[in-house]
């Protein structure tokens, strides 16, 4: 069946174009085919229209229609699952970062140096977020991280400057809490985005993902819970999602938050809100802080030759240094290669934070790849019992263990 | 086959029943057939395919290559040693019992005062439905708003008539969460047990409570003697209903607490969802699904055995 599939698809290709296609069958190499799919999750207004803009540019360079599809982030995985199992992957695929290595591993992807594409000059945290048993999978044309965010007006009013350590955030968001507002605003739901924002807290501190009760560890998740009961943070922080961090920061509720890029756009939208962005605090003074690489991969799945190639041609497209900085600029996100990123620091300095910190940025899935998703749960789970004061952080986190090991 | 056998004996005889009732049988099989193949496409077959997932090692991998290794029960025995195993069952059953007792209670409550007319009784009624006709993840999102600690109108109202003197943590305690989430849900609920009711109170004839009246039975008595009795069909569809929407309740939950504060509002649904989309052990959440399955059967079973009671003795 598929047999004929294929064979028809092909004479039907030859009977249209007014050349006859070389390499029918599969016999030698296919050209490349004149339209794909492509899926993302840019659902929101300002990400989906600045991704469309990127694939037109790269539409009109290449010569390939791009048929785009977008859908919401929960979505993307059982999507993709859907097309492994009916074979309707897309020709082009942008995910976030830490589920590449699930994807990789059901072999339903195929590495990016089959099409020219080279690594040179990206972070090394990036190849590594992309790469799954020794090939590049996976590249990503921006990265984004977390930071820490602050109402100039606020700080400025109770005379303190923006903290660079554990015990200046702790000591400057107790100072600014008071009358149910916070000092300190972060997620801590029972989900992927509760684990991302204590990573930074947890690896800056020497954690490691293999043995997440260690001591450096423990004190991370200590520290952290000890910002609610101490009352500078609130106890929400159980509920927020990062968009409702940020509403609390814009609403005045929160002196201080931890929080993406790619909220910026929105924060400069609010005219009487002043920010600035420092990276988050390090442990000690002169420590500089790990936070964990977020941001989506471009990845070809195994569809078919002539459809990879095209794909191929318009993922070098995308990765292109020019569109790399339009695509950073339209969504506040880092460029993925280092030069690039400098040149966007220079042209936006509230970026630079974000900037310095990609190069000490690691990627969720270097040390477990596909066995991250337990862990991080697990650890989810651990900072939710922790903070409302279920178990210590000690005992938590060694439940997190036992599960994310077992 | 029920036909022959209720077909009252001593009709003049057989020799036509067997040409009869040949065709018959056919014609009906035919009936019969597009049904039968709905229910083995759309039910049986997901049925079938969940039961044998559950008995496979069934990976992000398996989706691509079709390959799942058979692993006995061992899903089984990994779903029970879980330590959330146990809360979400209980959550399930608390969550499942609470809301369908507050969610029948109100709504019969509010079915009777609207069963009076007076003026704006209908335009009231239908108001009453907005809850039901929301979205629930719109639902979700509005109560978890509402019931947040420090900005919270739920604690605001509470702090202003003076029934609380700190903020209640609603979703952020272990001990409030499940209350919260059941809460939310109660509130979703009413407005479907409402309009069933009413239903069924409008089908009561007036003319019995005049009777009652005359015999000089008071209102709870006309309620315990004849509204009682007479709407025990429609609260047992209501009851019955009730108890398949709730006990695979997701969005709701998931909205307002995403199963947390560290589990305290995991049930089964939410479990199962965790198991197959966090973790990638498809083999486990479909494990869950099927004691879900069989939980609800139950749950089923023992009702309907209580409906047949209750309607034998109505009878006798």
């Amino acid at each position: 069946m598929t047999g004929i599939g294929v064979t028809t698809t092909v004479l039907l290709a030859a009977a249209c174009s007014p050349s006859p296609a070389p390499g029918s069958g599969g016999t030698g190499p296919a050209s490349a085919a004149t339209s794909i799919t492509e899926l993302d999750y840019y659902a929101d207004a300002q990400g989906t229209a600045a991704w469309q803009k990127i694939l037109d540019t790269c539409a009109q360079q290449t010569g390939v229609k791009i048929a785009r599809q977008s859908i919401p982030t929960a979505q993307m995985l059982p999507k993709i699952l859907q097309g492994a199992g009916s074979k309707t992957l897309p020709d082009l695929l942008f995910t976030d970062n830490p589920t590449l290595q699930q994807i990789a591993g059901t072999g339903a992807l195929t590495p990016l140096t089959d099409y020219g594409i080279s690594t040179d000059g990206y972070y090394p945290g990036i190849i590594k977020a992309g790469t799954y048993q020794d090939k590049v999978y996976g590249l990503a044309p921006g990265v984004n991280g977390l930071a820490l965010i602050y109402n100039k007006d606020l700080l400025s009013a109770a005379g303190i400057e923006p903290p660079k350590t554990w015990d200046d955030l702790k000591a400057a968001a107790a100072k600014l809490s008071a009358n149910g507002k916070y000092g300190l605003a972060f997620s801590a739901i029972p989900s992927e985005e509760g684990t991302w924002q204590f990573l930074p807290f947890f690896w800056s501190n020497g954690g490691d993902l293999s043995h997440v009760d260690s001591p450096p560890a423990v004190q991370a998740l200590q520290y952290v819970s000890d910002l609610v009961s101490g009352g500078a943070a609130s106890k929400s922080v159980l509920n927020w999602s990062q968009n409702d961090v940020a509403d609390q920061f814009v609403a005045g509720n929160a002196a201080m938050m931890i929080n993406g890029s790619w909220n910026l756009a929105r924060l400069d939208a609010e005219k009487s809100l002043h920010y600035g962005v420092v990276p988050i605090p390090a442990p000690q003074a002169g420590g500089k802080p790990t936070v964990a690489l977020g941001g989506e991969v471009g990845a070809i799945p195994a569809t078919g030759d002539g459809t990879q190639k095209a794909a191929g041609k318009v993922l070098s497209c995308i990765l292109s240094d020019p569109t790399m900085l339009e695509w950073s600029k339209a969504h506040a996100y880092v460029p993925s290669k280092a030069a690039v990123a400098a040149e966007f620091g220079k042209q936006d300095p509230e970026m630079q934070p974000f900037i310095d910190e990609v190069g000490t940025a690691k990627s969720r899935t270097a040390d477990l790849g596909e066995k991250y998703p337990k862990v991080s749960e697990a650890l989810a789970t651990a900072i939710q019992s922790a903070i409302t004061g279920q178990k210590s952080p000690a005992q938590a986190l060694q439940t997190a263990q036992q599960a994310g090991g077992s | 086959m029920t036909l022959t056998a209720t077909r009252p004996a001593g009709r003049p005889p057989a020799p036509a029943r067997p040409r009869r009732s040949a065709p018959s049988r056919l014609t009906g099989l035919a009936f019969l057939l597009p049904a039968l193949l709905y229910v083995l496409v759309f039910f049986g077959y997901p049925l079938i395919s969940n039961l044998v997932m559950s008995t496979q090692n069934y990976t992000v991998r398996s989706f691509y290559t079709g390959q799942a290794p058979f692993v006995g029960l061992d899903n089984y025995a990994a779903v029970f040693r879980n330590p959330v195993f146990g809360t979400a069952v209980l959550n399930t059953v608390l969550f499942t019992v609470g809301s369908i007792v507050f969610q029948f209670a109100i709504g019969l409550g509010l079915a009777m005062f609207f069963n009076g007319r007076f003026l704006g009784s209908a335009t009231l009624r239908s108001l009453l439905l907005l809850p039901w006709l929301l979205p629930l993840v719109v639902s979700g999102a509005v109560w978890r708003w509402m019931l947040d600690q420090d900005h919270g109108i739920i604690n605001a109202a509470l702090r202003a008539v003076h029934l609380a003197s700190g903020p209640a943590p609603w979703l952020t305690s272990t001990g409030w969460a499940l209350p919260a989430v059941i809460l939310t849900n109660i509130w979703i609920g009413v407005p479907f047990n409402l309009v069933i009711l009413h239903g069924g109170l409008r089908a009561i004839p007036e003319n019995l409570y005049e009777a009652a009246a005359l015999d000089g039975a008071n209102a709870w008595q006309r309620f315990r003697h004849v509204t009682w009795p007479l709407l025990r069909p429609v609260t047992g569809i209501v009851l019955m209903l009730g108890l398949v929407y709730t006990i695979k309740v997701f969005d709701v939950i998931m909205v307002v607490t995403g199963g947390g504060p560290a589990n305290a509002t995991q049930t089964l649904t939410t479990m199962s969802y965790g198991l197959s989309f966090h973790d990638f052990a498809f083999g486990q959440g479909a494990a869950v699904g099927n004691i879900l399955i069989v939980l609800a059967t139950v749950f089923g079973l023992v009702y309907l055995r209580s409906a047949r009671a209750s309607l034998a003795e109505t009878a006798s």
